[in-house]
């Protein structure tokens, strides 16, 4: 159980049966009056925000959430499935959970799957990770457009922006927590 | 070098001129500044008011007691600017230890304390930009001019969806003063929003002509509690009692109980009228430099030492 004094940025609550995690929180004291906790939290699950005002007093119930180690194994439809390493337990979740990780999920990837009451509500991927250009125009020698970048598909489908000199069926590091070009695999 | 200290120089440098326009203000006007002790055995008992403990004293919550001794003892105007000290409080506009501006004047009430802030914050505004107007969090506040003024009732009528009395009896004074009162007033103008319900009292008297309300006023600017304002109680008896309720509702709510502030019931007796102000030093100098919170106004916050 926690109580107002345990509020702060990135804590994890139970509310109304979902978890929520703490992305703003601040202390209030209206003239003489009460302390007042006012807190931004966002739903794990929908992304939804929701501004709550707490008083001294109050408790919450932690989210029991629990991360596990996980490999990407396949996209069926609309879902995405996963299998535990350790147990070979696997877990689907829809794309819109899945959210921007979509992008980089490859056979096989190492991830992380957040677990909330046994049901995969997040998925963190390595910071890091290779991937095949499947499709970019070829930089034409002599080009005097002045662009210092291009537009390529990778494996996933995910587009981004790569300098000129890569080309078609090379391998590139893509940062995933900005989703940019980060260096191209040498060998 | 901490480089984080070092950036803060034009802050502190603001800092320092305010406080200086307020000592020139006070002195200009006849006041005298005093320096009471900062440890004293009995801070004045107040609901949601918890004080440092320092040994078998206190660090003061507040100069309030013995600036109202001094009243009694006949100085007749007092200013003082010092350090007070309340447990848990920290945020964006809290510090457990902060800077307070305290002044009382004999033979007043709260509206010459209305006056008088207006004139204090327009001094200071004229002092650090020509027009007065002053931007923060993209609104422009003009100090030059008179205040908005509005009560605390109408407040509750045109800002919330209750009444003042409904949501004293719903406890939910404080949320809805915070929430939905708050960040309205003093958006375009300094905004005072005056007589508090008779259970807010606190060491203020009450209106003579509406006991149901206390002559207790508060001062915002851009949305943030600047001032709070009192024509004072000099009524022993009542005061006590008052006292004494905000002992049991400590009690009952687990918070420290301190003695009771003896010597100061004593001698309220012989305390002429008069009003009395508290003004945080910190705020306004977040005011007047348009910081969002109250760690870019001093030089070091609890968790940097």
């Amino acid at each position: 159980m926690y109580t107002v004094a345990d509020l702060k940025k990135g804590l994890k609550i139970t509310l109304d049966g979902d978890p929520y995690i703490v992305i703003a929180f601040d202390f209030a004291k209206p003239g003489k009056g009460q302390a007042l906790y006012r807190t931004k939290m966002r739903n794990m699950i929908t992304g939804s925000i929701l501004d709550r005002t707490y008083r001294s007093g109050e408790t919450f119930d932690p989210a029991s959430l629990e991360d596990r180690k996980m490999q990407f194994l396949y996209k069926e439809d609309d879902h995405f499935v996963f299998m535990d390493n350790q147990n070979y337990e696997q877990y689907r979740m829809s794309e819109e959970a899945v959210g921007d990780a979509k992008h980089y999920l490859i056979d096989n990837l190492p991830v992380d799957l957040l677990l909330f009451s046994d049901k995969a509500i997040a998925v963190d991927v390595p910071n890091f990770v290779n991937l095949r250009v499947v499709q970019t125009d070829p930089w034409v020698k002599g080009d005097t457009s002045g662009s210092d970048s291009k537009p390529a598909t990778v494996e996933t489908g995910y587009v981004l922006r790569v300098p000129p000199f890569i080309e078609e069926g090379e391998l590139i590091v893509i940062d995933t927590r900005t989703g940019d070009y980060s260096t191209r695999v040498k060998g | 070098m901490n480089w984080k200290l070092a950036r803060k120089a034009p802050k502190l440098a603001a800092r320092a001129q305010i406080i200086q326009k307020i000592r020139e203000f006070f002195s200009n006007r006849g006041y005298l500044e005093v320096d009471t002790p900062v440890l004293i055995p009995a801070p004045a008992p107040e609901s949601y008011i918890n004080a440092v403990a320092a040994g078998d004293l206190y660090l003061q919550t507040s100069p309030e007691l013995c600036m109202k001794r001094l009243l009694a003892a006949g100085f007749p105007k007092l200013f003082q600017i010092c350090h007070c000290w309340r447990t848990g409080e920290r945020g964006s506009r809290h510090l457990p230890e902060f800077t307070m501006l305290e002044w009382y004047r004999r033979d007043s009430d709260y509206s010459d304390l209305m006056a008088e802030t207006t004139e204090l914050l327009s001094y200071i505004a004229v002092s650090l930009s020509a027009n007065g107007v002053v931007s923060y969090n993209n609104l422009k506040v003009d100090l030059s001019g008179s205040p908005e003024t509005i009560s605390v009732r109408d407040a509750f009528d045109k800002y919330t969806g209750t009444t003042m009395e409904k949501a004293l009896v719903d406890d939910e004074f404080d949320l809805l003063m915070t929430d939905l009162i708050e960040p309205r007033l003093g958006n375009e103008r300094p905004t005072i929003i005056f007589d508090y319900p008779s259970e807010k009292a606190a060491l203020s008297r009450l209106k003579a002509d509406d006991s149901s309300v206390a002559e207790r006023f508060e001062l915002y600017l851009a949305g943030m509690e600047i001032a709070n304002a009192f024509s004072e109680l000099t009524d022993p008896d009542t005061q006590r009692e008052r006292f004494m309720k905000e002992i049991a509702y400590r009690k009952k709510i687990n918070a420290g109980i301190y003695p009771m502030p003896e010597p100061f019931l004593g001698e309220l007796a012989e305390m002429p009228p008069a009003a009395g102000i508290a003004l945080g030093i910190d705020r306004l100098v977040m005011f007047f430099t348009g910081s969002e919170t109250i760690d870019e106004v001093v030089a070091f916050t609890p968790e940097e030492l």
